[in-house]
């Protein structure tokens, strides 16, 4: 049986996110990320730095951030995974149980904390990162804490559009389908329809994030919809 | 009795840990496990020493200030006299030789105030490694000649020019370049901040400091001092110091930050770089910005093991303003014929009021970095 890839668009929590990640659903997502920006970014490259002081001089804090989760689940309904993406300094000031309890109450499926590797803070559940540098014994332990399924990081390096998929892909996945039976999507350095082809072709779904960022900022939500649909194609094609 | 146990010195009570992305993971743990052998190694005990015996300069002497302190016996730590003008290449040593252990040939570090670069490059022109430092664009400018000396040693230099242009964007950039190159580079970090092993290895190499001036102490005046003070930006020096009398309970330990990058006295509970510490930032976790007219303090984190001797009371910290700073260089240098460095300075400004008639103070590094700040704020 070959299940259907999965689609994850990211995008930086702003004012006028709630509508680009309808466009985005509209386009074919089948996830949305919305990264809540923090100062001090170490995972993330250049477009989604930029990106992140952008929403933080906007006045995006985490009040506000929770705000654009609540109009987002508003917007794509009750079915479209939401998953805030964020550092553990916006979680230890907000507090990590009430974050919590307010994320889920403003439409938070599961979370992603770029800064907390698989066994700091256990007790916050989340969706766990691997990447080619784990060990098997850490993608197990990833895989036994993750909510739902992994994040494979494709390469050894931060967020951003690359000129092809990383080759360090296939044998993560390799790897990691040896562990565990868990879902695995694939991350960093996807930008083309070409790209999602290859990667979903490893990987059981994709995620997108500077690119996605850069066509919303280029062309607004009609160019998020076309660009996400393209990546749609591109990946149901296979 | 130690009040730091193994498990202390990972958690510290609460802070520290690692706070990085997965890709680092592995090489932490190398790292941790490639340090652990290390340290009780002879080899590497003895290359260590002999490196800080005949190339840094180990031991420092000690000076008894008579004339900056009149009526009190302070003494003075001066690693200021060491190889590179500061105590940073205590640090820079001790990861140089382990990085050649871990089979790693390529350096990334970071640097403020230009000295911890400096450092860097020195000891990978001495072993042949490769070596990438980053520096905020506005530090660059503040500390010109640093710039030219890492460069002179075969060291390049990389700006970074967003956010603040300072220490703090340096930091995450040099962490960015680790987790692109993890492979083949060592981060060579400057002080006793970021992930787990990171702050304990440099306290430890740094330890060195304290260790000596104990000796040297108890050789001058036959006792312990009443205190000991230290500056504290990442807290590197400090740490040192105190690690040599940690565990006297007699002994007080004061650490005398920037009033404007003060992260013990007026930070909070937060994550920066790799490890939960007190964070200068607002109520949202988002990082503040440091002011401080010394660069190397100009830092808006602080090692972990500091906030935990705060909390434990057993070190306290004290703000120190510009002007204060700027003063204690001055006094320094027309009572004893030292120019410290404004970093030092800070500790320096709190002797006079330190109601302690036996003083040791850390001397962490010489001031001729700062003559163009100086020149600007001093009109001399």
């Amino acid at each position: 049986m070959t299940a259907a890839k999965k689609l994850v668009i990211y995008l930086m929590a702003e004012p006028g996110t709630p509508e680009l990640a309808a466009a985005a659903v509209r386009g074919g997502a089948d996830i949305v990320e919305l990264g809540f920006p923090f100062s001090d970014p170490l995972a993330d490259g250049p477009v989604i730095r930029l990106a992140g002081e952008r929403a933080l001089k906007a006045g995006m804090r985490t009040r506000e951030c929770l705000e654009c989760l609540a109009r987002t689940r508003a917007l794509v309904g009750p079915d479209i995974p939401l998953v805030p993406m964020t550092y553990a300094a916006i979680l230890e000031a907000y507090g990590y149980d009430r974050f919590n309890t307010d994320a889920r109450a403003a439409g938070m499926t599961s979370l992603i904390v770029a800064d907390l590797p698989a066994d700091e803070r256990p007790d916050v559940k989340r969706v766990q990162l691997v990447a080619p540098t784990s060990t098997d014994e850490r993608i197990r332990l990833a895989a036994e804490q993750t909510d739902g399924w992994l994040y494979l990081v494709t390469l050894t390096g931060t967020t951003g559009a690359r000129t092809a998929v990383s080759s360090q892909l296939d044998g993560l996945v390799e790897r990691a389908r040896a562990i565990t039976d868990l879902p695995l999507y694939a991350g960093f350095g996807i930008s083309t329809p070409e790209h999602a082809a290859a990667a979903a072709a490893q990987a059981d779904g994709i995620v997108v994030g500077s690119r996605a960022i850069q066509v919303a900022d280029e062309g607004g939500a009609p160019a998020l919809e076309a660009y996400v649909a393209s990546l749609r194609a591109a990946i149901d094609a296979l | 009795m130690t009040t730091l146990d193994a498990e202390t010195r990972r958690t510290y009570g609460g802070y520290g840990g690692r706070y990085v992305p997965e890709t680092l993971i592995p090489a932490l743990d190398e790292l941790e496990a490639g340090w652990a052998a290390a340290k009780i190694d002879p080899a590497f005990i003895a290359e260590l020493h002999y490196l800080l015996t005949t190339y840094a300069g180990r031991p420092t002497p000690l000076t008894l200030a008579e004339r900056f302190a009149p009526g009190k016996r302070v003494y003075l730590k001066r690693e200021d006299l060491l190889h590179t003008g500061a105590h940073k290449i205590n640090n820079a040593l001790g990861q140089a030789v382990l990085a050649r252990r871990l089979g790693k040939q390529r350096i990334v570090a970071e640097t403020g105030a230009g000295q911890h670069g400096v450092a860097a490059a020195t000891v990978c022109a001495r072993f042949g490694l490769e070596c990438i430092v980053y520096m905020g664009s506005e530090d660059m400018r503040r500390q010109r000649p640093n710039v030219e000396r890492m460069k002179l040693m075969g060291a390049e230099v990389r700006p970074v020019e967003f956010g603040t242009k300072t220490l703090k964007e340096a930091t995450s950039e040099a962490i960015r370049d680790w987790i692109t190159n993890v492979e083949t580079t060592h981060y060579m970090i400057g002080s006793c901040v970021g992930p787990a092993p990171y702050p304990e290895i440099v306290a430890e190499l740094q330890s060195v400091i304290g260790r000596e001036a104990r000796e040297q102490l108890l050789a001058a005046e036959g006792k312990l001092p009443e205190t000991v003070i230290a500056c504290v930006g990442g807290g590197s020096n400090a740490i040192g110091m105190f690690r040599g009398f940690v565990d006297d309970p007699g002994v007080k330990l004061i650490g005398v930050e920037a009033a404007g990058a003060a992260s013990l006295g007026s930070g909070r509970a937060g994550v920066l770089h790799g490890s939960r510490s007190s964070i200068l930032s607002d109520s949202d976790g988002q990082i503040a910005d440091a002011h401080s007219i010394s660069a190397g303090l100009d830092y808006p984190g602080v090692g972990p093991e500091h906030a935990y001797l705060r909390d434990s009371k057993r070190a306290v910290y004290l703000p120190c303003t510009d002007d204060e700073a700027l003063a204690a260089v001055q006094r320094l240098a027309r009572t004893e014929g030292i120019i410290p460095a404004l970093e030092t300075a800070h500790a320096l400004a709190r002797v006079a009021d330190c109601e302690s008639d036996y003083i040791a103070v850390c001397l962490s590094g010489r001031g001729d970095k700062d003559m163009q700040t100086l020149i600007e704020r001093l009109g001399q």
